[in-house]
């Protein structure tokens, strides 16, 4: 199973290396179609019903496991990915032939499969988070493929910026219930899911992850990176920001539910969010020409509906929920793929310049009909069913179905009228002059939709082909007493077929007075100023403004202020602490005698210190500075720490010999202080003088905690054999922290060297 | 610097500062001294050698790239750390002494290893950097 999610990442390890050669075959589409192969294989043993669990360890004292999870609800993405993977690889293959980096393309989309299997079936949260931040960060790759273009780079930073955002409230969301709940495992946490819903962080927890579920699957208000997004290829757009990455934050809500839903914050947030979203994005959809944008802006509309289906959180809803799932990404994928082929053979998007391409893309034209129709819910399509199963839920949602009842109306309306301007506008009509020469695509770039959309028909005509296979297995993923799923077709005369057939009446009605529509399109596009998209964008300029202030402020490039920042700031809380918090307490008859050379020792420090304050030649400062280094380094030795003396001592050498390296190089020795400097910075030295003065008499005072050191003192022979207790500590007992040293160490060596060594090309040259 | 003495001096100097550099590291575990110390006075032998002779004679001295001892340095303290794990399945950087002793040197344990390699990175830091600097300021 390991291997099975991170070959994607393998595959496109090959690429820098045999990319050259396997762009130009068919040989990467192997691997998504081996795993929609191996995921089938699955389906059996997901209808019992009971999930089965794979799990190698990681990082055990962390919790953090790569532990992987096949239920029903995993299954089902799992195959989408794979599935919709397979048919977007061989049709990129045709889509982007010949282009330059074809190999990237596949690199990434291979990322990305591996970052989304891994995030459907991960069961430790922590795996899942990284599995989802994988999959933002190859989106940012995939929607700025067209990185020439500033608007694609564009796109990809908000997309960026946005979900990842969001990913840290999901990182917090799931530290939350690491914490509380006392595991990172999924199926560990249901066993005691009571304990999350009756804490008092159930809130906190709750929010964070809907803003985590709601970046990622675009809702209200941060649903304008989606539409954004669409300047990435059409397969990114399909397979990605419609079939399977936008849908994450869905699978996130749809996992959580038997462990934090059914709690009124949660069923009534999603349910308003969704609402909200599902008709706002539906409504936008309706005005849009763009063929991406509304495709884009019905996705939002879809994602809100599966939100706001699993907000009711009946198990009706939740079914309905399931099936739409499967119902969107195969009628959603396919009009985004069709779109793809008639931008690559008309160049245009926009709907009022396509029509009648029937007569040259038929086949093209079929799966467009086809999706346009399940999306509709026409009886016999799939989507019909998907409908049905929609109203029978609002329709039992307690009190407030009327009002639920009619925005799932409204909003389908909208949604077949977005699914028929993408899916049957630009096939009917009479063909332009310009369009006659076309000529119909390659096979692997018409057969991908096509195959798609006779899918939406098969499950529609035949419901028991994925009733016990899949649907019931996702079903009891989510809701824990499960009955009996019967998907049917036919349910006789009864209101809801009464309200699909109203659905599809008033859908087709608002398709046929496109005309009138098309008047209100300015004044739509006038109220974009006031949109969340704005409020966010400008608050992020806002706070780009302040942090140039601020940043500006503290980094402003004077060695010397950066000292008195830290100097002035260490002064300030330590002589907070020191004149509210302590009681100045010193022991006079502790201090041992004075010695003879250590009051020698100290006079030749403060003379070499005063020396490099007043010397008027920089090699005499320089000199006196080492007089101080190396008469501490004398204070060190008579006091018992000769390690640190001999330490001090190369060190010291050493910063000499440097200086004297650079010191014939240096300008010539100016006095650049004044006196108002001198004694600004005079004041500052000693201020904190007398302060590091007065807290080492203090430290004396306390009774010191002899804890460590006789631990370190008796043990440091026993268990590392060394009598040298500081050399112990340095190799043995703190030998990680050593390690590091030496590596930041080995950093800052790479610095000097690249800093110097490689030629900077100033723009003068 | 193109002092006589100095220059004579130092060709005598460099192979003792080395030598006493290598005692250091080597007593460290009992006595004071050890990898990160005795680093610091092999790149002062170094230093000493390029102040008087001059950068391509203690180039060609060293003959590699002194930025080379870093990553050898970091890799044979990290597998002194990772030793333990292959070997016997212990936690990361657990000591692991072997049986018996070894002339001069006495008993040997991984810390050793580890301590040798802070003294190769802490030379090659050194050395890269004032080279550099040299080089270039």
């Amino acid at each position: 199973m390991l291997l099975v999610v991170l070959s994607g990442f393998l595959l496109a390890m090959s690429f820098p290396f045999l990319g050259k050669y396997l762009k130009k075959t068919l040989l990467p589409s192997i691997l998504p179609i081996g795993l929609f192969a191996y995921f089938m294989t699955w389906l059996p043993a997901v209808q019992s019903g009971n999930p089965v669990f794979i799990q190698y360890s990681w990082i055990n004292t962390l919790d953090i496991h790569l532990s992987f999870v096949i239920d029903g609800l995993s299954l089902l993405f799992a195959l989408l990915i794979t599935g919709i993977g397979s048919l977007v690889f061989l049709y990129t293959s045709a889509y982007l032939k010949g282009h330059e980096y074809l190999d990237r393309f596949y690199g990434y989309l291979s990322v990305f499969m591996s970052s989304m299997l891994g995030l459907v079936l991960s069961d430790n949260l922590i795996t899942m988070f990284i599995f989802w931040e994988l999959t933002s960060i190859s989106s940012f790759f995939l929607i700025g493929f067209n990185n020439h273009d500033p608007a694609s780079r564009k796109s990809a930073l908000t997309a960026l910026a946005i979900t990842g955002a969001g990913g840290l409230f999901l990182l917090a969301a799931f530290l939350l219930i690491g914490q509380i709940g006392g595991s990172f495992s999924i199926q560990t946490l249901m066993e005691t899911s009571s304990v999350l819903k009756t804490h008092p962080m159930y809130a906190a927890i709750a929010v964070l992850l809907f803003v985590g579920a709601f970046t990622k699957s675009a809702q209200f208000p941060f649903y304008f990176w989606l539409p954004a997004a669409m300047k990435a290829p059409t397969p990114v757009s399909t397979y990605l920001h419609s079939a399977t990455m936008v849908k994450a934050g869905v699978f996130l809500l749809a996992r959580f539910t038997p462990l934090l839903g059914d709690m009124p914050l949660w069923n009534n947030t999603l349910m308003i969010v969704g609402a909200f979203t599902m008709l706002f994005a539906a409504f936008h959809a309706i005005f849009k020409k763009d063929l991406k944008a509304i495709l884009a802006f019905s996705t939002i509309a879809a994602l809100g509906m599966l939100v706001f289906l699993i907000g009711i959180g009946t198990e009706e809803a939740l079914l309905a929920a399931g099936v739409f799932i499967l119902v969107h990404a195969l009628y959603k994928a396919t009009l985004f793929l069709i779109t793809g082929i008639i931008d690559h053979e008309t160049g245009t998007r926009d709907v009022d310049e396509l029509s009648g391409l029937r007569m040259v893309l038929l086949p093209v034209a079929i799966a467009g009909f086809l999706a346009a129709f399940s999306n509709a819910g026409i009886p016999p399509f799939f989507g019909f069913i998907g409908k049905d199963l929609m109203y029978e839920a609002t329709l039992h949602a307690g009190v407030w179905s009327v009002l639920l009842t009619i925005a799932a109306i409204l909003t389908n309306i909208f949604l077949l009228f977005a699914g028929f301007q993408a899916g049957v506008r630009p096939f009917v009509g009479k063909l332009p002059e310009k369009f006659e020469s076309l000529h119909l695509p390659p096979f692997l770039m018409w057969m991908p939709p096509v195959l798609l959309a006779v899918l939406g028909l098969a499950f529609g005509l035949f419901p028991g082909l994925i009733n016990d296979s899949i649907i019931s297995p996702v079903l009891s993923s989510m809701f824990k007493d499960t009955v009996d799923v019967h998907l049917k077709l036919w349910h006789g005369f009864n209101t809801v077929l009464g309200l699909s057939a109203l659905t599809i009446g008033a859908g087709l009605a608002l398709y046929f007075s496109y005309s009138l529509l098309k008047k209100y399109r300015p004044f739509i596009q006038s109220l974009s100023s006031f949109s969340a998209e704005n409020a966010i964008l400008k608050g992020g300029e806002l706070f780009q403004f302040f942090s140039l202030r601020y940043t500006r402020l503290l980094q402003n490039g004077h060695l010397k202020y950066y000292l008195m920042t830290i100097i002035g700031f260490t002064i300030l809380i330590m002589s907070y602490r020191l004149f509210f918090g302590v009681r100045l307490n010193i022991n006079w008859a502790q201090f041992s005698s004075l010695r003879a050379y250590e009051v020698v020792m100290v006079l030749v420090l403060m003379l070499s210190a005063v020396m490099a304050m007043f010397s008027k030649s920089r090699l005499i400062a320089v000199a006196s500075v080492g007089g101080v280094g190396y008469t501490i380094c004398m204070i060190f030795a008579f006091f018992s720490a000769p390690d640190l003396a001999m330490t001090q001592f190369a060190v010291d050498t050493l910063t000499l010999l440097m200086f004297v390296l650079v010191l014939s190089k240096l300008p010539h020795y100016l006095p650049y202080s004044n006196m108002k400097t001198r004694l600004r910075d005079g004041s500052i030295a000693v201020a904190f003088g007398t302060l590091i003065t007065i807290l080492a008499l203090e430290v004396l005072s306390e009774v010191p905690n002899k804890h460590l050191t006789e631990f370190y003192a008796q043990q440091s022979y026993i268990l590392a054999k060394g009598k040298n207790v500081v050399n112990v500590i340095l190799v043995d007992f703190r030998g990680l922290d050593t390690m590091v040293e030496i590596t930041v160490l080995s950093i800052a060596a790479m610095g000097v060297f690249a800093l110097l060594k490689l030629p900077l090309k100033s723009k003068e040259d | 610097m193109k002092s006589l003495i100095l220059r004579t001096a130092s060709s005598y100097l460099l192979p003792l500062l080395l030598l006493f550099s290598f005692f250091v590291l080597f007593r460290g575990h009992y006595h004071p001294g050890g990898g990160f110390v005795g680093g610091l006075i092999a790149s002062i032998a170094f230093i000493l050698h390029f102040f008087a002779n001059g950068l391509k004679t203690t180039k060609k001295i060293i003959r590699i790239h002194p930025g080379i001892l870093i990553p050898i340095g970091l890799a044979i303290s990290l597998s002194s750390g990772l030793f333990p794990m292959m070997a016997d399945q212990m936690p990361f950087m657990t000591g692991v002494w072997m049986d018996g002793k070894i002339p001069v040197l006495g008993s040997v344990g991984t810390a050793f290893f580890f301590d040798t390699g802070v003294y190769i990175v802490v030379l090659g830091i050194t050395l890269t950097i004032v080279f550099t600097i040299s080089e270039n300021v």
